[in-house]
């Protein structure tokens, strides 16, 4: 414990710089805080991630239109819509990689449209992870050190500690046994999943995933899914762009549906997809279930 | 039970262009045209030999103690040059994708420079705008030739290697950036620990390539006076005064560059064709 209380020591311009964010990163040490912090955030009655009006644009081209939503601690919500529609774009808004024009993002205690610096940007990525649709692991490092890199480095924890998680991690999305291979030795659902294990052991907030099966066979798609479902059935808060229409109705507390920038529709999945609204979500559905 | 024609359904398979990029490359078919120029320029250099004149290989053999010395100093040159530039070409590399505008656009300024400036110009440059010594709290220091040889040649070197930097830097598909990005590594630490792990690979082969070149080009240094192989195989030459030696001469100090800058052509095909299978 003196160790960690070094390791913090020695992060205390970070923890200065962003003095409202202590308490968050420090959760980041031991995962019963970080749950009675979240625990809070929710008993507080306020969402952990809220969207307001948010409006982006890539020169002249606007993506999103103002999108209004909000997920509580623990909520799954799945989006989906034709591609184009400004999924992708939106999630990426929201753990601050895409810049917004408009609006306000409000997750956990960061608002999120008014971080600037790399610093806040970074304090913000710590509470929020995200898995890609390419899994973007890094190449030249090992299934466990991709997923060991980050805590290590970036929340400064003791390595042992780390390694610890990380092979329990790789453990629970059933990778024990890969865990010296490089990336490129595993199959796409095998690295995914590697991917999902990196993500958790930063021991986020919220988790992000961003049609994270569109690159898989059917098969392996199972796997993915699986790892994702135990996750959402352990209070994640979760928000996933996809395809996986049974899935998305099975897991999701709201699904969303986009089209052209807007929510042209959300609701609980069993109306969303049973009893559609609007004439663009039945057409979208027709064209898929 | 896979079939037995599995192997043979009529599937586009990836275009390989590795013919093309071989026949750029020294091959062992340099080698022997370089030797069969060198017996055929001895061969016209034996008959012209007059009666009481050693032979061609014996007067070549005396000299050669002479012109190995110089072939060293050849090295040592292209080694110290590929140094400094390497380093300082790291350096100028990244502060080309630095995000400050200023020292980005003044990075692109110098590599673009000096990588499109002749070499023989830089290294008259450096020869003569470089004084001949310095005197430093009141000793004097005398700067040899060939550290000012040196230097001109890094230049270019330091040019080249920015660009092999950035190239490579840039390659990297901007999702590993995101993805670093995405577990909260700052700028620094991606860099360092995510992209130019992944990009040393990319980087070798063409570093190899320049110095294979650059130590071509170390015999530019004798024009300046540096007493490498090339100068030292002229002052042979007039020492001899024979008719014939001049061909039968250089093309033993090109049978010298070739062996050793062969293996290292060779050796560079093979990195180049492992990455690119296990990227």
């Amino acid at each position: 414990m003196n160790g960690l209380a070094r390791e913090r020591g020695r992060q205390a311009p970070y923890g200065r710089a962003v003095a409202a964010q202590a308490n968050v990163s420090g959760a980041n040490v031991k995962p019963d805080s970080g749950r009675a912090a979240g625990a809070k955030t929710a008993g507080d009655g306020r969402p952990i991630v809220e969207l307001r009006d948010v409006h982006q644009a890539f020169g002249h081209l606007e993506v999103l239109k103002g999108i209004t939503f909000s997920v509580p601690k623990g909520g799954v919500v799945c989006i989906i819509g034709p591609s184009g529609s400004g999924k992708s774009t939106l999630l990426r808004c929201i753990n601050g990689l895409v810049p917004i024009r408009s609006g306000s993002i409000r997750v956990a205690d960061f608002d999120v449209h008014e971080l600037v610096t790399d610093r806040e940007k970074i304090a913000l990525r710590k509470e929020v992870s995200m898995v890609f649709q390419q899994y973007n692991l890094f190449p030249h490092r090992t299934a466990l050190d991709n997923v060991m890199m980050a805590p290590i480095h970036v929340l400064n924890e003791p390595r042992d500690e780390v390694r610890e998680r990380a092979l329990a991690l790789l453990a629970k999305v059933g990778l024990a046994s890969k865990r010296d291979a490089y990336p490129g030795e595993l199959s796409g659902g095998q690295q995914q999943r590697v991917a999902i294990a990196r993500a958790l052991a930063m021991r986020p907030e919220v988790m992000l995933f961003d049609e994270v099966t569109a690159a898989l066979d059917p098969e392996t798609v199972k796997e993915v899914l699986n790892t994702i479902r135990q996750l959402a059935r352990e209070g994640m808060t979760c928000i996933l762009v996809t395809h996986e229409m049974r899935f998305a109705r099975e897991i999701a507390d709201c699904v969303l549906f986009t089209d052209g920038g807007t929510i042209v529709e959300s609701g609980p999945p069993a109306e969303l997809f049973d009893r559609p609204q609007k004439e663009r979500t039945r057409a979208f559905l027709s064209q898929i279930l | 039970m896979k079939p037995a024609g599995a192997s043979v359904l009529p599937v586009l398979l990836p275009m390989r262009v590795q013919g093309v990029a071989r026949s750029l490359r020294l091959s062992g078919g340099h080698g022997f045209a370089l030797v069969a120029v060198f017996v055929l320029a001895c061969s016209v250099a034996q008959a012209q030999t007059r009666p009481g004149e050693p032979s061609i290989l014996e007067t070549i053999w005396k000299w050669t103690p002479l012109l190995a010395r110089g072939f060293v100093f050849n090295l040592a040159i292209s080694f110290l040059a590929m140094a400094i530039g390497t380093l300082a070409g790291l350096f100028l590399g990244y502060a080309q994708i630095s995000l400050l505008p200023a020292v980005a656009k003044t990075a692109k300024f110098v590599t673009h420079f000096f990588r499109n400036a002749p070499w023989l110009v830089l290294l008259f440059y450096c020869m003569f705008l470089l004084p001949f010594q310095v005197t430093l709290f009141g000793a004097t220091i005398p700067i040899p030739d060939w550290t000012k040889a040196t230097l001109g040649l890094a230049l270019p070197v330091m040019a080249n290697v920015s660009e092999i930097v950035r190239g490579a830097i840039q390659s990297i598909p901007t999702t590993q950036w995101e993805a670093a990005a995405s577990l909260a590594f700052n700028r620094r630490q991606t860099m360092w620990m995510i992209i130019f792990p992944q990009c040393i690979k990319r980087m070798l082969p063409p570093w190899m390539n320049l110095y294979s070149i650059l130590t071509m080009a170390t015999v530019l240094a004798s024009i300046v006076g540096v007493n490498e192989m090339m100068t030292l195989t002229q002052r042979a030459l007039s020492a001899e005064n024979r008719p014939g030696l001049l061909l039968a001469f250089y093309s033993y100090v090109l049978l010298w560059f070739f062996v050793y800058c062969y293996p290292i052509a060779r050796w560079t095909v093979r990195l180049e064709a492992r990455y690119a299978v296990n990227e």
